[in-house]
């Protein structure tokens, strides 16, 4: 894919961490979270440590703080369900601030905190450092189906076209004076989606006759194969291999 | 109002790789029939139709006050592409959406792509497929199933999740008051679901009726004008027999065993702990309440899913859970047969 194609998380730059190949970072990223999450809640000082690990990664890319922090809002809704937790698990009560809150809620609210925003400050980093095009063919390289693999690489190649599609028709309507404001209008925004589901499914009939008259027989071709050797393996992994000592502490301590 | 997806931590390691084979399985079970589906055009078509829940989930439909919902796209997808490309389409658009945007965590994505993809999806389609079966072949009939396969999809959709929540939390909430807040709040979002998806398949139907997979069968007779009359054109070639109509059997029975061996194997392993709610209620001793009213059925031979007469817990409670399996399957076949007998005989009637 050219320019114009990378996503909203992408971060342009040559670090290290940008030239190493996909499919490595995808296992970097999964091993990493496999081992935030194996690791016991009571271990607090563990996760002061993963926090460092992935910061010392942002520094490397040169992905600023602010940048990945504002990222971690997606997890906004669960934070809310983590809030919750202190009020609701029963158990032992303790006070903090003045407000009866019961202790396993508490860990639970921490537990799952700590956990989720490693996880997606960890996912974010890959997303910032990969562009897309890298990403679905690392996955290629994992052993997902090449099925599957065009699916979505056609997902996100049409993505930006469907989407703005929709974003034409919504000018359309209030060009026209509509703005919808309550359940009264969803007639209005139905019939647009109805439209979008049509345009979409004949455009893909369109694109799909397009290439077969070009040649296609239901499978891509490979072009850009990127094997990674062993140095970039070892450089991908370090990751993990580091995480891992500390998961093995708190496991035993 | 978004979707929320599950992050990493939530549940624990060994669920979430269960999850995750049951994921793929499913994934890897609709690859299979898409293809059939849709041959070799599968890749660009349901990939433009990811693009499209992609983009729809993003339209926001205004409710009042400043809030707004928008589609999750399960049963939508269901309806107008079919199960399979459905499971697919969804499964793709979360992996996309934990990959590229680290919406949803990664060790969480078999949780996310079994929760709200195949649950909804498989929900969304059975319950159209059935109420296609009772309802008139119109298409004020297909809307109706429509409404409701999605109203019932996203409640079915949070209870499955409650349901992996009370096997593999990382938190012991009570899962009486997650089950209850979940679908609370899921009721009503399905409502809302239902309303935008039978409005927006009511669209597509009111425009080209053919790409509505549910509302294959529903096109009028093709009708020529000649001379200023109409008059009936000649029959079309018959289509070949679609794929997943050639072996009802075939998957009647792959699911009947999977039921079965599910019910037997699980419940096997699973009957010799108590599950969340029993252990909530022990701790709370909502149990000794519960053993003065004592069940109306306690005396029947499943109560509390084991069987008499056998002494092994384990044993008693998989044989338990194959016998359930095997009454629920029967009932159901039952009402399917009432209800196609009933049809059967209302056709001939109208031919008369």
């Amino acid at each position: 894919m050219g320019a114009g194609h990378a996503h909203k998380l992408y971060r342009r730059g040559d670090s290290p961490v940008h030239g190493l190949p996909p499919h490595t970072k995808l296992v970097a990223v999964l091993g990493f979270v496999l081992v935030v999450v194996t690791t016991p809640r009571e271990a607090v000082w563990a996760f002061a440590g993963y926090a460092a690990l992935l910061a010392a990664v942002a520094a490397l890319a040169r992905v600023p703080v602010g940048f990945l922090l504002r990222r971690l809002a997606i997890e906004v809704p669960f934070v809310a369900f983590a809030l919750l937790m202190p009020f609701v698990v029963p158990g032992e009560q303790t006070t903090v601030l003045g407000v009866a809150v019961s202790v396993p809620g508490l860990w639970g609210a921490w537990n799952i905190l700590a956990k989720g925003t490693l996880g997606v400050a960890a996912s974010v980093l890959l997303a910032a450092t990969t562009e897309l095009r890298g990403l679905i063919l690392g996955l290629q390289r994992l052993g997902l189906p090449s099925l599957l693999v065009q699916i979505a690489s056609f997902m996100i190649r049409y993505g930006d076209v469907v989407t703005d599609e929709m974003r034409r028709m919504s000018i359309a309507r209030r060009s026209r004076g509509f703005e919808a404001r309550g359940v009264r209008h969803w007639g209005v925004l139905a019939k647009s989606a109805g439209a979008l589901f049509i345009r979409s499914y004949e455009r893909g009939e369109r694109v799909h006759l397009a290439m077969v008259s070009r040649g296609y027989t239901g499978t891509m071709p490979l072009l850009d194969e990127r094997p990674a050797d062993r140095a970039q393996w070892a450089a991908a992994l370090a990751l993990p291999l580091a995480a891992l000592p500390i998961c093995l502490l708190a496991l035993l301590g | 109002m978004r979707d929320v997806h599950v992050p990493d931590g939530f549940i624990n390691a060994p669920v979430s790789a269960a999850a995750g084979v049951v994921a793929a399985a499913a994934v890897a079970v609709s690859l299979r029939g898409a293809r059939k589906e849709l041959d070799e055009r599968i890749a660009p078509l349901a990939g433009l139709v990811a693009a499209f829940v992609f983009a729809v989930q993003m339209l926001n439909f205004p409710v009042a006050a400043g809030t707004s919902g928008h589609l999750l796209g399960g049963a939508l997808a269901a309806i107008l592409v079919g199960p399979w490309t459905g499971v697919l389409c969804i499964a793709v658009v979360l992996l996309m959406q934990g990959v590229l945007f680290a919406d949803g965590g990664l060790t969480a994505l078999g949780v996310n792509i079994t929760v709200m993809g195949v649950v909804t999806v498989v929900t969304a389609h059975l319950l159209f497929r059935g109420l296609q079966a009772v309802l008139p072949r119109t298409r004020g009939g297909v809307t109706a199933a429509a409404f409701v396969a999605a109203l019932v999809s996203v409640p079915a959709s949070a209870a499955a999740f409650t349901l992996v929540y009370a096997v593999g939390g990382t938190t012991d909430v009570p899962i009486g008051k997650v089950l209850t807040a979940m679908l609370g709040v899921h009721v009503l979002i399905g409502i809302g679901e239902a309303v935008i998806t039978a409005l927006t398949v009511g669209a597509v139907l009111a425009v080209r009726p053919d790409l509505v997979h549910g509302a294959r069968g529903l096109a009028a007779p093709l009708k020529l004008r000649v001379d200023g009359e109409l008059v009936d054109a000649a029959p079309a070639p018959a289509p070949a027999p679609s794929p997943d109509g050639g072996s009802p059997k075939k998957v009647w029975i792959g699911g009947v065993v999977a039921a079965l061996v599910l019910a037997g194997v699980v419940s096997f392993y699973a009957s010799a702990s108590p599950d969340g709610l029993e252990k909530v209620a022990a701790d709370q001793g909502i149990d000794a309440k519960a053993d003065a009213y004592e069940h109306a059925t306690a005396d029947s031979p499943l109560a509390d899913y084991g069987v008499r007469g056998i002494d092994s817990a384990r044993l008693s409670g998989g044989l338990a859970g194959v016998i359930g399996v095997g009454l629920t399957l029967a009932a159901g076949t039952g009402v399917f047969w009432a209800a196609r007998r009933r049809r059967a005989q209302g056709d001939t009637g109208a031919r008369v």
